[in-house]
Order: structure tokens, then sequence, then C-alpha cells
């Protein structure tokens, strides 16, 4: 008799759900996903590990996205404007275990990308951007949010 | 005369839509005199810089990152500077109790570790980081002089590369004292950088 599928079976399923692999982007990647078509709210937040207000408000991002399933939420962190090491932020993401998508900006020049995500944003952290996918209608914050401000953001451009 | 009276509420409409309330300074506005305490125990104000030519006044803080990675820039802007009539004034705008590494006791420490020959100012109600519209640190206020006033040149970032001094292509700040100290228009009055919220009271 193979035991080996049970086994292989059996092993993989003790596994735990490993950390994910956060992608590193660009300005290009970032705006083709504000600006695509989609039935979800996106929640997208700017934060970086260095940044004590972004860490604070993240478990907010976490509980919407396990539990709003009419969201999308990305975590971009913005730690690549001042280390060009990723590493930091990976293992960020594993010692908190991120569940909602992390991605890193790699991009050079802030004063001439900054306005590109929001005009109204001075680049401080950290910032909040909510686009209503279906309509396009966006809401911008910079600001630490506090329990229950995400759901009134997005009450607003829904 | 009806018709004159509603164009002239419509135009009162559109003026009102057009200017929301203005967070602080913009380029070529005047300035307030403003007095806060140094790190030495001394009040500073913008009046006893009256023959400067200008003033760098630079929103800052012991503990943001980006003020950390700035610290030598800031310091060598001063040197420079501080000599053709244009010298460093850094405030800290950050409230200790939600940030206690940058109390009034830190920032001595801090200055006095670093060497600061320039005033590092207290803003402990706030008042001026709000009235000049300071958003993060560190933020740079470029004041120059005209006739008894001082005006807002140049708003932003000391330059286009936090991480890596030795990789900078705008010199922000060194452009506009270069173009003001030849009596040209600044290139660039405005720009905006990543960096720390200011950390600000609780309302």
């Amino acid at each position: 008799m193979n035991y080996l599928p049970a086994i292989v079976f059996a092993f993989l399923a003790c596994v735990p759900t490993s950390a994910q692999e956060a992608k590193i982007i660009r300005l290009s990647q970032l705006q083709e996903m504000m600006a695509k078509q989609s039935d979800h709210i996106k929640v997208i937040n700017f934060w970086a590990t260095w940044c004590a207000p972004c860490v604070k408000e993240i478990p907010l991002f976490e509980k919407l996205n396990r539990e709003r399933t009419d969201v999308k939420v990305t975590l971009v962190s913005l730690d690549l404007d001042l280390d060009p090491n990723p590493e930091k932020v990976y293992r960020f993401i594993s010692r908190k275990n991120l569940q909602s998508e992390v991605v890193l900006l790699d991009e050079k020049d802030p004063n001439s990308y900054i306005d590109r995500i929001d005009k109204n944003w001075s680049g401080a952290l950290p910032a909040t951007l909510i686009i209503n996918g279906r309509t396009g209608k966006r809401k911008f914050v910079e600001k630490e949010l506090h329990d229950g401000d995400l759901e009134k953001l997005i009450a607003e451009i829904q | 005369m009806m018709r004159n009276l509603f164009v002239a509420a419509a135009c009162t409409l559109l003026l009102v839509a057009a200017n929301p309330v203005k967070n602080g300074y913009e380029v070529g506005d005047k300035v307030a005199d403003f007095k806060l305490k140094n790190v030495d125990g001394k009040m500073v104000s913008l009046t006893d810089y009256r023959n400067a030519k200008g003033v760098i006044v630079i929103f800052d803080c012991n503990t943001c990152p980006y003020s950390k990675a700035y610290n030598e820039r800031i310091m060598s802007l001063n040197k420079k500077y501080a000599a053709q009539g244009f010298p460093v004034v850094a405030i800290q705008p950050n409230d200790p109790a939600i940030s206690p590494g940058d109390s009034f006791d830190e920032m001595q420490k801090l200055a006095q570790k670093k060497g600061y020959d320039f005033p590092y100012l207290f803003d402990e109600t706030q008042v001026v980081s709000k009235s000049f519209g300071a958003t993060n640190t560190p933020h740079v206020f470029l004041l120059k002089k005209e006739g008894a006033d001082f005006k807002v040149a140049y708003i932003g970032a000391i330059d286009d590369n936090a991480k890596d001094a030795s990789a900078v292509t705008k010199r922000y700040v060194e452009d506009a004292i270069e173009a003001l100290k030849s009596g040209n228009a600044v290139p660039t009055n405005q720009t905006k950088a990543i960096g720390c919220t200011i950390k600000w009271k609780n309302a």
C-alpha cells in the first residue's frame, strides 16, 4: 500500500498558513489598481513599519478585511522610501501574520508621485484612500483612524 | 436689477466655494511674528532676525526617522547659509504626551549631543505649527525678508532623496536660496515628501 499521499497531505495540513509574499510595485501598478473597475470598495492604506500611528491602526484594516467581503484592503508600505531593504517589512508581515494584501511601493522622487496618488495628500503617514470600485467615488484622509472610522468613510462613498 | 442681484449672488457663491478655509501659509504669504522657547531656555522670535535676508524655518523633531535621516543635512544648511544671511530656525511641533521622545528635555539632549548652532524651539501650544500649516517632519518654510516683512518663498522638502544624501538630484531648499540671493524667481516653490505626521494634541 502507498501511504505517501496521505503522509504528504497530513504534513501539509499541519503547516501553519504561511505569511504572504508582499510584492514590490511601481506607481503605475498602484495607479492601475486604483483605477480598475471592480465590485469592491477599495481601501488603500499608506503606512510604514517605522510609523507608530500606522502600526497602531493596522488591526482596524485587518478586521475590515476579515469581516467585509465587499471590501478589498491593500496596505501600501512606503518603507522603501527610507530603507532600500524590504526585509523589515517582510518580517513585520510574518510577525503580525497580516492577512490583508501588502505591497511595497518602490518609486523615486516623492514630490512627483504623491499628487498622482491624491492631490490632498501632504505625504505624511498614515494616510488612507477609499475608492468605490464601481463609481470611482473616492475619499482621502490623512490621519490615524480609530474604531468605526473606516465603516463611516466607506458609507460616505457607497 | 434683479438680474444683477442674481449675478452678484452667484458670484458670491462661487467665491465662497473657491475659497475654502486656508490651512496655513502659502507661498507669497506674509508671516506673522512668533515667539517660542529655545533649548537654551531663552525666547526666540522671528523679529530677532530683522537683519537677516531670510530664515530657513524647519518643523523638525527628535523621533521621526526622516528627521534623523535629514539631521546632518539640516546642520549643513545652517553652516552654509547662516553666514550668507539665511540661518536655520528649527521648531519642534509634536505633543510629548503622544511622542515622549520629543519632550523639551529630550530636545535639549539632542541639541547638545549634536552641537546645534541654531535654535531648536518647542511649539508647546502647537499654535505656530498650525498657523504655518506644517504637516510633517521635517517640513521646510523658507522665508525671505521683504522690507519689514517676512514672506514665504518655498514650502516643502529639503531635497528629493531622503534615504541617500549622495543620490540627491534636486536640492530644493538650496536652489531656492540661491535664486533669492541672485534676485531670481524660486524655480520650484512647493514640494511634497513622505514623512512623519505631526503628533497633534488630542482634541
